[in-house]
C-alpha cells in the first residue's frame, strides 16, 4: 500500500489550441512523499496542476486516485476527493477579508442558515497563527491591503486547513520573506510526515532538495526525468530542466500524437 | 479542522477592529476614510446639503406632509434598486427592470380587472418576473452574452410586452383595495410607533447577541459604549422619523414594507452563504469558481433576484398611481433605479456595496426630484441636478478606488 500511488497521472495531454502544454505525461505522488515538480517557465507545471485541480480538465489521459480511476471535470471534484492546492495566482478574492477567503466555498452554517462568523474567524486564526503569521494587523480586513508575501501566507493557510489527503503548493514560497519560507517548507515536510501526498513546486532547488523525496522534471510540457531525492544532485537535476531530452517537439505534437 | 498544522502557540493574530474603548474605533474609522474607505459619508454629506438647499429655498421641503410623501414617492425606486444592487455586486447591469417591473405590474392590474384575488395577481406578476429574470440570466451566463445587450434586448422585448398588454386600453385602472392600500394606507400613531419600537429592540437585540457570543469565544468585540451609541442613534432616527410622519397623515405602510425588503435582503447578502459567494463572484469570478462556487447558478439566482424585487417596485408603483398606463416603466426608472444604487454607494465594478445603498441613494434622488417640484422647477432642471449628482458619485467611487489602489488595497 505504501508503494502505490494517491494520485497518479497516465499519459495526460493538454492543448491550448495550437500550444500544447502537456505531452502524455506520468505523474504520481504517494502518501507520505513530498514529490517536487521542477521545470523552466512554461514547462507545463501549472497546467498540469490545474489538471489535476479540475480548473481545465485535460484532454487526454487517465487520473487515478486511490487505485481508482476518477474523473475531474470541476474544482468540486477534486476537493471531494480531498485534494487542496495553493495556486500560484492564489486565486483569492480581493473584495473579501481573510476569514472570508479562507472559507470561501465552505463556510460554516449555523442556525437558520447563518454563517457561523465567530467559528470561521477563530479557525482562520489559529491556522494563521499556526503558519506564524503574524504581521497581519487583522483576519478581518480586505485581502486586498496585504502584502503579496501576506497574501501567499492567507493562500497557503486557506489551503491546509482542512482534511485533505493531497495538497499541491505552486509556487508557495515565492514572494515570502525568510521566516514564512521556512514555516512553510517546515510545513510542506510535516505534511508529508502526517502521511498526505505532497506536491510541491518550486524553482528553488535549494528548497526542493531540502524537503523533496522526489523531483519530478518537466521541459516542454514533457516528463524528461525523476529522481530520488537522496540520489541525485542540484547539476543533474538542472541539466534535466534544461537540456532534458524531448521526444517530440513541440507544434508538431498533434502529428506525432495522431 | 485538522490537526496538521500546530496549535497556536500565541494569538498575534487578531481581529479588528482592536480591542480599545470609542477613541481607538473612532481613530481607526478616520484612518479608513483616509484610506479611501469613504462608507456612507458622502452621500450623508451630499443629503444634508440637499437639505439645506431646498429648506431654505421652500419651508414645506422638511414639513411632516412633505416627508410622508418622500417615503411614499421612494418606496418603488428603492424597491427595485435593491435588485440593482444585487446585480451590480456581480459587476453585471440590467437594463430590463424598468420594464420587467411595468410587465408584472400590467398582469397584475389586468387580472385584477378580471376580478381575480389580489393574491393570485401578485402571484402570476411575480411568477412571471421570477421566469424573465431566469431566462436573461441563463443566456447570460450560459451563452456567454455580457448582460448589457441581454437585458437592452429585455428592455425593448418587455417594453413592447407591456404595450400589447394594455392593447387599446390606454389606462387600466386598479381598484382592488388591497392593492391601493399598499401605497396609501397609513399607520395609527401608536402603530407606527410601535414597529419602530420593534424594529430598534431588534437591532438590539441582534447587535448585543452577536458581541457576546463574539466575547464567549474570545475574540475582540466593539466596546459597549459604541454599541450604545450605535443603537441610540437608530432609536432616535426610528422614532424621530416615526414622529414626524405622525404629524401628518401617520407612518406609510409602504414605508415599513421597504424596511422589512432592506432587513431580509441585508441579511441574505451579508449572512448567507449565499450572499457571500455573490461578493466572491463579484470580487473575482475565476477564485470562486476554483473554490467550487457554482457562478452560472449564482448569476441566474441574482438576475431572477433583480427582476423580482423590479416586479415588487412595479406594484408598489402601480398601487400609488391607482393605474398602469403606457407610460408605466418608462420614464427614468429604469435610470434612476440604476443611479440610486450607485450614488448609494454600490460600486458599478462588482464586489463593493451594500443592500442599504439603495435606500440612501433612493433617497437622493427622490429629494432631489420633490424638492425641485417643490421649487416648480422645469423636469430639464430635475434631469440635469439629478444627472451632476450620480457623476458625483461617480467620480467619488473612482476616487475612493484610485485612492485604495496607490496604497495597494484594490
Ligand atoms: N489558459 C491558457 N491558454 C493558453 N495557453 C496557456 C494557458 N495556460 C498555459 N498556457 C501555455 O501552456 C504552457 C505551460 O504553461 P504553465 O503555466 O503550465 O507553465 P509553468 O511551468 O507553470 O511556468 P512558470 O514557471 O512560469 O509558472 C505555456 O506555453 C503557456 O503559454
Ligand atoms: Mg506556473
Amino acid at each position: 500500500m505504501a508503494d502505490s500511488p494517491i494520485l497518479e497521472l497516465r499519459g495526460v495531454s493538454k492543448s491550448f489550441g495550437a500550444v500544447q502544454a502537456l505531452t502524455r505525461v506520468d505523474f504520481a505522488v504517494r502518501a507520505g512523499e513530498v514529490m517536487a515538480l521542477v521545470g523552466d517557465n512554461g514547462a507545463g507545471k501549472s497546467t498540469l496542476i490545474k489538471c489535476i485541480g479540475g480548473i481545465h480538465p485535460a484532454d487526454g489521459g487517465e487520473v487515478r486516485f486511490e487505485d481508482r480511476t476518477v474523473t475531474i471535470s470541476s474544482p468540486k471534484d477534486s476537493s471531494a476527493l480531498g485534494i487542496e492546492i495553493v495556486y500560484q495566482d492564489l486565486a483569492l478574492c480581493d473584495n473579501l477579508d481573510i476569514v472570508q477567503n479562507m472559507f470561501l466555498g465552505r463556510e460554516r452554517l449555523s442556525s437558520f442558515a447563518r454563517l457561523d462568523e465567530t467559528a470561521m474567524e477563530r479557525a482562520a486564526m489559529q491556522t494563521l497563527a499556526s503558519l506564524s503569521v503574524t504581521t497581519v494587523r487583522s483576519v478581518r480586513q480586505t485581502v486586498a491591503g496585504l502584502s503579496g508575501g501576506q497574501r501567499q501566507s492567507v493562500a497557503v493557510a486557506k489551503a491546509v486547513m482542512w482534511n485533505s489527503t493531497v495538497v499541491i503548493l505552486d509556487e508557495p514560497t515565492a514572494a515570502l520573506g525568510v521566516a514564512q519560507t521556512r514555516q512553510v517548507l517546515d510545513l510542506v515536510q510535516r505534511l508529508g510526515e502526517k502521511g498526505l501526498g505532497v506536491v510541491l513546486i518550486s524553482h528553488n532547488l535549494h528548497d526542493v532538495f531540502e524537503v523533496a523525496d522526489r523531483i519530478c522534471v518537466l521541459r516542454l510540457g514533457q516528463k524528461v526525468a525523476e529522481f530520488d531525492a537522496a540520489a541525485t544532485n542540484q547539476q543533474e537535476v538542472v541539466e534535466a530542466i534544461t537540456a532534458g531530452k524531448v521526444e517530440q517537439v513541440p507544434g508538431m505534437a498533434t502529428e506525432a500524437t495522431a | 479542522m485538522t490537526d496538521l498544522v500546530q496549535q497556536p502557540s500565541a494569538g498575534d493574530v487578531t481581529s479588528e477592529p482592536a480591542r480599545g474603548g470609542m477613541a481607538d474605533h473612532f481613530r481607526d474609522y478616520v484612518r479608513r476614510v483616509r484610506l479611501g474607505d469613504l462608507g456612507s459619508l458622502p452621500i450623508i454629506v451630499g443629503l444634508v446639503f440637499i437639505a439645506v438647499i431646498f429648506q431654505s429655498q421652500n419651508s414645506a421641503f422638511l414639513s411632516s406632509r412633505n416627508f410622508v410623501n418622500l417615503v411614499v414617492q421612494m418606496a418603488g425606486l428603492t424597491t427595485i434598486a435593491i435588485g440593482v444592487v444585487f446585480v451590480l455586486l456581480l459587476g453585471e447591469i440590467d437594463l430590463s427592470v424598468g420594464y420587467v417591473s411595468a410587465t408584472a405590474s400590467v398582469i397584475l392590474a389586468r387580472l385584477l380587472l378580471n376580478d381575480w384575488p389580489w393574491y393570485v395577481a401578485v402571484a402570476v406578476g411575480v411568477c412571471v418576473a421570477l421566469v424573465i429574470g431566469l431566462v436573461q440570466g441563463l443566456i447570460i451566463s450560459k451563452a456567454g452574452v455580457p448582460s448589457f445587450v441581454v437585458t437592452l434586448a429585455g428592455f425593448l422585448v418587455w417594453n413592447g410586452v407591456v404595450l400589447i398588454i394594455i392593447g387599446g386600453l390606454g389606462t387600466v385602472v386598479i381598484q382592488d383595495r388591497t392593492i391601493v392600500g399598499v401605497a396609501n394606507t397609513f399607520l395609527p400613531a401608536a402603530v407606527g410607533y410601535a414597529v419602530a419600537a420593534v424594529l430598534v429592540a431588534g437591532y438590539a437585540a441582534v447587535l448585543v447577541l452577536r458581541t457576546r457570543s463574539r466575547a464567549r469565544d474570545g475574540l475582540p468585540t466593539a466596546p459597549m459604549s459604541l454599541l450604545g451609541l450605535r443603537i441610540a442613534g437608530l432609536a432616535v432616527l426610528g422614532l424621530g422619523a416615526v414622529y414626524a410622519a405622525n404629524l401628518s397623515r401617520g407612518v406609510p405602510l409602504v414605508g415599513v414594507l421597504v424596511m422589512l425588503l432592506l432587513v431580509g435582503w441585508s441579511f441574505v447578502a451579508n449572512r448567507t452563504r449565499f450572499g457571500r459567494h455573490v461578493y466572491a463572484v463579484g470580487g473575482n469570478a475565476e477564485a470562486a469558481r476554483r473554490a467550487g462556487i457554482n457562478v452560472d447558478r449564482i448569476r441566474v439566482a441574482v438576475f431572477m433576484i433583480s427582476s423580482t424585487m423590479a416586479a415588487l417596485g412595479g406594484i408598489v408603483l402601480a398601487s400609488r398611481l391607482r393605474s398602469v398606463d403606457t407610460a408605466a416603466g418608462g420614464g427614468n426608472l429604469l435610470l434612476n433605479s440604476i443611479a440610486a444604487a450607485v450614488i448609494g454607494g454600490t460600486s458599478l465594478f462588482g464586489g463593493r456595496g451594500k443592500v442599504s445603498n439603495a435606500l440612501l441613494g433612493a433617497l437622493v434622488i427622490a429629494s432631489v426630484d420633490n424638492g425641485m417640484g417643490l421649487l416648480g422647477l422645469s423636469s430639464g432642471a430635475k434631469f440635469v441636478v439629478t444627472g451632476l449628482v450620480l457623476l458625483a458619485a461617480v467620480v467619488v467611487d473612482s476616487f475612493s478606488r484610485r485612492g485604495r489602489s496607490q496604497r495597494g488595497m484594490a
